[in-house]
């Protein structure tokens, strides 16, 4: 079992009261799974993800991650399983403006702190096989924005991570672009990349393998909530 | 590391404008301290060269009494119990190490009432010498005009005088010299040369004494054979001995190499508390630099509040950027930076930045110390390690005041830092 949460609550302070953003999940992942997790906004799909992502940790629960239980791990700790175990894709990109496009995708090389060399050579190889060979030297603002997501992905997967997230990777992105990177994400699963998809887009959720619906803190069973119902 | 450094300076150069106010304080911080430092370096040198480095690295080696210099004047009569400096003691003194001349003379100073030296009807105060062959060499006076003491005026008791430019102008007034007859104790005494000292600089002090007379501005210098010194004073009366060392370093050893041995040949039980003493030039230019160092001290303190509130306008930047960069550093914590990496990241960048500013400061503190150099005449004289303090001194302010903002970036929270939009 690639991913284990067992009864995770998330409490978030608001003025004098404790908000309850997720109350009791469960969730277990297998490698090579791919995942969507759907919500309405507000409905805790966010906060899940930041938790799976170790960018945060549960008020309360059990987080098991590639046999390792990381519920109360060390920050220093969670920095290197998000630079190992973990790839991020955002709604916006997130790359750093003033790299060039290779140097965006070397970036968590750099922290895992592999030579400049092999940075260099991995990055080409990671932005080839998203497509964008002949824009290694690109800044991000002369890239299109389905190529910036691309370049994204590539620095995602530059250190062969176990689970790839991705927090509404097409939110932000024409359909044509967004079909691109949405092909891209089954190319990745089918060379056994275990992804996790969070979006409220039926269209996107209806390509993962699993649907999961959360829906005011709490995740519903497989299968409850049609796939085509409006949030 | 250094990639870290280049990325700074890139950060550096996307933000001229703003860099270079914010290295403003630290740049006129550090170019205030360069300039002052840079006086005071070419004022003290200047006072050692004066006093020491004259060209003439003579040691004068007279008699103390009680640790003040005793000059002998007409209430202050020669001690008994000193006896005149033997030839043999003389060669003793010249077989030290690195002397290379040696001289004896002895010195009176007179004063206009007592009427010892005069010119018509004008009488004289000053210093009055009997100086042996050696003299003028040894202790850096060149001829000015009129001839020097020959070989023949000590053998032969020729009572003639030379007067430095002091005694021509005190006694002679706009007349000229050469020729004319002088009165020393009644004994007449014709005037045949004029001498100067063969220093550069006319700002020429061998001892403390020299100082305060040429502050005073009284009198000067007549000399005569020492032969001929017994024709108006006594025979015994003590002597002083200027020695002329090869290098200025030998100057400190030698004058202590002679006080022993004059004290120990000279001075009898008869004379008890008198010694030969030499005049210390390192102590006396060591007690004229500091008098000019304590007044440049202070500015050098108002300086370093310049660098002071430069600290704190980088600081305040450096909160700015932090700010505006709060998405690079949730993202760049989201994909693995520990804390400490951020933290040298913005460090980094704040170092930089003031370092870039010291260097310009040094830059401009260096062309600034010229300037002033060159339309005041104030001596200035650059100071390397000065420099390089001032460099190391303004990264350390870039690290210390760098220190808030950097903490602050190293401790934002990914999830905040990556939602702010």
């Amino acid at each position: 079992m690639l991913l284990e949460m067992r009864d995770i609550c998330k409490d978030y302070p608001q003025g004098k009261e404790l908000v309850k953003i997720l109350k009791h999940v469960d969730l277990t992942i297998e490698e090579g799974d791919y995942l969507a997790i759907m919500g309405p906004s507000g409905s805790g799909k966010t906060t899940l993800m930041n938790i799976i992502g170790c960018l945060d940790v549960a008020t309360s629960g059990t987080y098991r991650l590639n046999g390792e239980d990381i519920s109360r791990a060390s920050e220093n700790h969670l920095a290197d399983v998000r630079n190992t175990t973990l790839g991020f894709v955002f709604q916006s990109f997130y790359l750093l403006p003033k790299l060039t496009a290779r140097d965006n995708v070397a970036l968590p090389l750099l922290y895992a702190g592999v030579k400049k060399r092999v940075r260099r050579e991995r990055a080409e190889e990671a932005l080839t096989m998203v497509g964008l060979a002949d824009r290694i030297d690109f800044m991000p603002s002369q890239l299109s924005g389905g190529q910036q997501q691309r370049v994204a992905i590539a620095r995602a997967m530059i250190n062969q991570p176990k689970i790839l997230l991705a927090d509404e990777p097409t939110g932000a992105l024409d359909s044509t672009s967004g079909h691109q990177v949405m092909d891209l994400f089954d190319e990745l699963n089918g060379r056994g990349t275990t992804i996790v998809l969070i979006t409220h887009e039926p269209a996107v959720g209806q390509r993962a393998r699993r649907v999961r619906r959360i829906l005011d803190g709490r995740l519903l069973a497989e299968g409850e909530g049609g796939v085509g119902d409006a949030w | 590391m250094f990639e870290n450094i280049s990325l700074a300076f890139q950060g550096i150069w996307g933000h001229k404008m703003r860099s270079f106010l914010t290295m403003l304080g630290i740049i006129i911080g550090i170019a205030s301290i360069i300039t002052i430092v840079s006086t005071i370096k070419g004022t003290n040198d200047q006072i050692k060269e004066s006093l020491i480095g004259s060209g003439t690295n003579a040691v004068t080696v007279q008699l103390y009494q009680d640790n003040y210099a005793y000059t002998i004047t007409s209430y202050n009569p020669a001690p008994q119990g000193i006896s005149p400096i033997s030839e043999d003691t003389r060669q003793q003194l010249a077989d030290l190490d690195n002397v290379v001349d040696v001289s004896l003379y002895c010195r009176r100073r007179v004063d206009s009432y007592e009427g010892d030296v005069c010119y018509m009807n004008r009488a004289y105060s000053g210093d009055l010498f009997g100086v042996d062959e050696h003299y003028f060499s040894a202790a850096g006076y060149r001829l000015s005009y009129g001839r020097g003491f020959l070989a023949d005026d000590h053998a032969r008791f020729r009572k003639v005088a030379i007067l430095d430019t002091g005694a021509v102008s005190s006694l002679f007034g706009g007349e000229y010299p050469i020729g004319q007859i002088l009165e020393i104790r009644q004994e007449p005494f014709t005037v045949v040369g004029v001498v100067e000292k063969a220093a550069r600089s006319d700002f020429a002090i061998e001892t403390m004494r020299d100082y305060e007379m040429y502050a005073d501005n009284t009198g000067g210098r007549v000399f005569i054979p020492l032969a001929d010194w017994p024709i108006p004073y006594a025979f015994d009366e003590p002597q002083a001995v200027v020695l002329k060392a090869a290098s200025t370093d030998d100057m400190t050893r030698i004058g202590q190499q002679a006080e022993d041995l004059l004290t120990a040949s000279q001075i009898t039980d008869a004379a008890q508390g008198f010694a030969y003493q030499s005049d210390d030039l390192m102590s006396q230019a060591a007690d004229i630099q500091k008098l000019s160092n304590a007044t440049n001290n202070q500015l050098l303190w108002i300086a370093g509040i310049s660098l002071l509130v430069g600290g704190i306008g980088v600081m305040n930047i450096m909160l700015v950027t932090v700010t505006e960069r709060t998405r690079e550093i949730g993202l760049k914590k989201a994909i693995g930076a520990r804390k400490r990496r951020i933290l040298w990241q913005f460090l980094t960048e704040a170092a930089a930045l003031t370092s870039l500013g010291g260097m310009i400061g040094v830059a401009a503190g260096v062309a600034l110390s010229r300037f002033i150099a060159s339309a005041m005449g104030t001596p200035t004289a650059v100071s390397y390690p000065a420099i390089a303090v001032a460099v190391l001194f303004s990264m350390f302010i870039g690290v210390i005041f760098g220190m808030i903002p950097a903490v602050k970036a190293a401790n934002l929270n990914p999830i905040d830092a990556l939602r702010r939009e």
